[in-house]
């Protein structure tokens, strides 16, 4: 089931909507609790739950962009060095992330190749170009394609623990394959770079505010400036939808 | 500074909405980005204890018996994972050792002791699931964690190893492998409750 709110807003024409926010009411949401203040001071704590209030995630733009830059420097490593290194009594084979997946392609193993390809290539790659148009595009608040890229900031946070599969695929076969002089298997320095990409890219998008996609200089100054007291007193009814 | 509890506003897109009371399992989202606001979380809580202990059991065992057995040439090898963990330290790339040890073992641990600290019922009969000393704090953490707990992905990760494996060596599947699909299962319905309705749960006194 499935229950929509109706945004206190004010409507000229059909599809022309203009949607109060909590920074056009002069309100602080808590981030933590939910709760929301009114005639709070930005740095403030929450009266219910005691967590500093903020009006967007601190120094947002700045963070994500730290992060992101970091996280494109080593995904070159994480790719061109070997994240395995194979050794057996006549050989030693060292593998990165893309021969990994060649290897099992020319076994014919296909969807395995296909699982390792997405999780560890396509998703990190897709994160780092989608972590790019969401910083940039917030950057320049530009009024593009908003719920798109809200969709996409929500995709990200959802699939970008996946690529974590490599580091997780090296590490027990490095504590499985240890038959000393016979075969073993020991992680190589890719693994490193390749763990580092994860973390830094779940970092950024944890540090980007979503809320700044909505921050166009257009909903700033069309938004009608309602104050609380008018709310309340015209008592605008809450509608509910049930879909 | 004063609370405005008739208002709730998306934490994704800023906008305000007049707050509904919710019914049983009735979810809200914001009609401008979609982003779920509010949900009536009542009924997920009731179960979240008992699913939060068989996870904590469950979790127990998969980390004490070997996930999979590999045979080569009558060369017995096994591991745990915290053996694969320490195999990774010894080599010296203990920052990837660290890594995984976070992410699979303590992280979704911390997770279920302080969900079961928060919602397993006090002796105190006039307020049997009231607040605890470091609620609060318990469930900021709890709120930091959540991206870093990866027991789905280490699963996935071990079917893609064994795979890889089976090509040249015979694999047994240890009683942990078991232990960790269950775990998965669980830990999902768990770790997908968002520890911020606890607030409202206990604000509710129940």
């Amino acid at each position: 089931m499935l229950k929509t709110y109706r945004n206190i807003a004010t409507q000229d024409t059909a599809d022309n909507m203009h949607f109060n926010t909590a920074t056009s009411m002069g309100l602080l949401s808590c981030h933590q609790c939910g709760k929301l203040w009114k005639g709070a001071e930005q740095g403030e704590r929450c009266g219910h739950c005691n967590a500093t209030l903020h009006m967007r995630k601190p120094d947002s733009i700045n963070r994500t962009w730290a992060l992101l830059i970091a996280a494109c420097i080593m995904y070159i490593p994480a790719n061109m060095m070997p994240v395995m290194i194979t050794s057996t009594f006549f050989e030693s084979h060292q593998d990165t992330i893309l021969s990994g997946i060649i290897f099992f392609w020319v076994s014919g193993e296909w969807g395995l190749a296909a699982v390792v390809f997405i999780a560890s290539f396509l998703v990190p790659l897709l994160k780092l170009a989608s972590l790019f148009i969401l910083v940039i595009s917030a950057q320049q608040k530009s009024p593009w394609r908003q719920l798109e890229r809200a969709k996409l900031y929500r995709m990200i946070e959802l699939i970008g623990r996946w690529s974590m599969l490599d580091v997780f695929v090296v590490s027990l076969l490095v504590g499985l394959v240890q038959l000393q002089g016979f075969a073993q298997i020991t992680a190589g320095i890719g693994i490193v770079a390749f763990g580092a990409v994860v973390v830094l890219t779940m970092l950024a998008s944890i540090s980007f505010d979503p809320r700044l996609i909505w921050d166009t200089e257009t909903s700033h100054n069309d938004a009608p400036q309602i104050a609380i007291s008018e709310i309340t007193s015209t008592g605008i009814a809450a509608a509910q939808e049930s879909t | 500074m004063h609370e405005i509890s008739d208002l709730i506003a998306c934490e994704q897109c800023d906008a305000v909405f007049q707050k509904l009371s919710l019914a049983n399992g009735e979810i809200a989202r914001c009609t401008r980005c979609g982003a779920e606001m509010d949900r009536n979380a009542q009924q997920r809580r009731n179960h979240l204890l008992p699913l939060t202990i068989a996870s904590l059991i469950i979790f127990v065992i998969a980390n004490t018996f070997p996930i999979v057995e590999m045979e080569l040439q009558g060369l017995h090898s096994q591991t745990t994972l915290i053996g694969a963990v320490l195999s990774l330290a010894t080599e010296g790339i203990s920052i990837v050792a660290l890594l995984v040890l976070a992410t699979t073992i303590l992280f979704p641990f911390m997770q279920m002791l302080i969900l079961f600290y928060l919602l397993v019922p006090s002796r105190n009969p006039d307020n049997p699931l009231g607040h605890r000393p470091g609620f609060s704090l318990l469930i900021r953490v709890m709120q930091m964690l959540r991206p870093w707990g990866m027991v789905e992905v280490f699963l996935l990760g071990v079917l893609v190893a064994l795979i890889k494996l089976s090509n040249m060596a015979t694999i047994i599947p240890g009683i942990a492998l078991w232990a960790f699909c269950m775990l998965t299962v669980m830990l999902t319905v768990v770790v997908s409750f968002n520890p911020r309705y606890l607030w409202q749960l206990e604000e509710s006194g129940q």
